[in-house]
């Protein structure tokens, strides 16, 4: 047998997982239905009028696809936990961390992505102005990892449980406060004019500070779960 | 000197040295509070001086400020024992980690009610989406996310890593509520005192402030020996030592 590297290891999980992922499109399919159908309640139950829609715009769209991230979790280890496989990842000579980072990147090309580009179709259909489109994407594109990699602690501590559903919701959900409040008010500040580069910057901070850290908590969280 | 730090160290690990010992700080704690919560409340609420812009509305501080204080610490004290947990595998912090977590949700949503008791008659509002208001709010999801988490998993030992886990998580939120009057300038006035400044209150309203916030930590310690005590109990009832503890007080 030949030893694999830390990199090969890492390409070997994310290539597996959008294959599995890739064969069952459907699964794939429900998250970004689920994200449309969301943002679609809003203009039915609280107002149609522009004069509601045009502001409250990003926060719906990025309240809707928190809640479409949160929908998918669940899955990210639950398959591998139930067919073993998931203790293969942690028996791995890779570090597990890295096998974590590489199953969250394959989840956000999955779920994450989809949904930053389905976003400005939704932003448009809620009457946000065309300039701000662009903008609402980054928003998105830099927050979204975020998402997922905060999810992955989530659904890492709740992966052996029966209940595991609501309750990532309620572990997780607090902890996505802070990347909701500065992606909607980025897309806030640049719709008033002002010069939205410090709440990018705050995003990005938040981003760089997940990427170091959840990989670790949700690691160690997995070997708790499969210690089990 | 280092000798005798670890030996005080690993006996914190021991739940029979707990139990035995716990019994003593318990009763002191419990007295502590008993003396300083009446004292510091009637002083408060009837003899410190009115404010001169609030009138009598800022006696709600004796409550609010005592308890805003002791939620924070009562997180970071869950933490902190995570970090024991996880690091040396210590039983006890297992169940100080558990049996915190009620008392300090139960400390952030009395911070929370009494700032909207206040908040009515002061700023015209029961409630405003101001930063350290909403990560009070956060704080007080966080308590409840480690309470469910605690109970949804059945073996005690993996429920008590992985609230470890998420106990190291959110203390991320901690910072944020202590400087959230600062970073952010909001309806929130800054910190009502500091141990590092003199408080530019004048002693009659400070002291029993301080009566009240440090009867609270009696009070919180009182009730967290007390719980874990009961924790201890159910955890170890197999061993030798409990069985021996409970045929002696005639309880089997």
């Amino acid at each position: 047998m030949t030893e694999v590297g830390v990199w090969a290891g890492f390409c070997a999980v994310v290539r597996r997982d959008l294959m599995l992922a890739f064969r069952r499109p459907q699964e794939l399919a429900n998250p970004l239905v689920f994200f449309v159908m969301a943002v679609s309640l809003f203009p039915l139950g609280v107002s149609p009028e522009k004069s509601f829609l045009a502001p409250a715009a990003a926060g719906v769209v990025w309240v809707a696809s928190l809640l479409a991230t949160l929908l998918s979790l669940d899955a990210l280890f639950r398959a591998d936990h139930e067919d073993g496989s998931l203790e293969q990842l942690t028996l791995a000579p890779q570090p597990l961390f890295i096998l974590v980072l590489a199953k969250v990147f394959a989840h956000w090309l999955t779920t994450g992505l989809p949904l930053l580009l389905l976003s400005p179709v939704l932003a448009l259909m809620l009457h946000v102005d065309e300039g701000l489109l662009g903008v609402l994407m980054l928003s998105l594109l830099v927050g979204a990892p975020v998402l997922s990699l905060i999810g992955a602690i989530g659904a890492a501590l709740t992966v052996g449980l029966r209940v595991g559903g609501v309750l990532i919701s309620l572990l997780v959900l607090p902890l996505y406060i802070p990347v909701l409040i500065f992606g909607t008010g980025m897309v806030q500040s640049a719709a008033a004019g002002m010069d939205y580069t410090s709440t990018l910057a705050m995003l990005g901070a938040i981003l760089a500070l997940s990427l170091t850290l959840a990989p670790f908590a949700a690691a160690a969280a997995l070997k708790i779960s499969v210690s089990n | 000197m280092w000798e005798a730090f670890k030996q005080w160290f690993h006996r914190w690990g021991s739940p029979k040295w707990f139990y035995e010992r716990s019994l003593v700080w318990s009763f002191w704690l419990g007295w502590g509070a008993l003396i300083l919560l009446p004292v510091g409340i009637v002083w408060g609420l009837a003899f410190a001086p009115q404010d001169y812009q609030q009138g009598n509305s800022f006696r709600i501080i004796y409550l609010h400020v005592p308890a805003a204080i002791l939620a924070q610490s009562c997180y970071m004290i869950m933490a902190v024992a995570g970090f024991v947990s996880l690091v040396w595998r210590m039983k006890m912090a297992d169940v100080v980690l558990k049996c915190a977590a009620p008392i300090g949700a139960s400390f952030c949503f009395l911070a929370l009610f009494t700032g909207a008791v206040w908040g009515k008659p002061t700023w015209g509002t029961w409630w405003e989406w101001d930063a350290r208001l909403t990560a009070m709010l956060i704080l007080l999801f966080l308590y409840f996310g480690i309470i469910a988490l605690e109970a949804a998993i059945e073996d005690k030992i993996t429920a008590g890593r992985a609230a470890a886990v998420l106990s190291l998580v959110g203390v991320v939120n901690i910072p944020i509520i202590k400087y959230s009057v600062e970073w952010w300038r909001t309806l929130h006035q800054p910190a009502t005192f500091k141990l590092t400044e003199k408080p530019d209150m004048p002693v009659e309203m400070w002291a029993p402030l301080l009566v009240m916030v440090i009867g609270v930590y009696c009070f919180f310690g009182y009730s967290l020996f007390l719980r874990s005590r009961n924790e201890i109990i159910e955890r170890e009832r197999r061993t030798l030592w409990v069985r021996e503890l409970l045929a002696k007080e005639g309880k089997v």
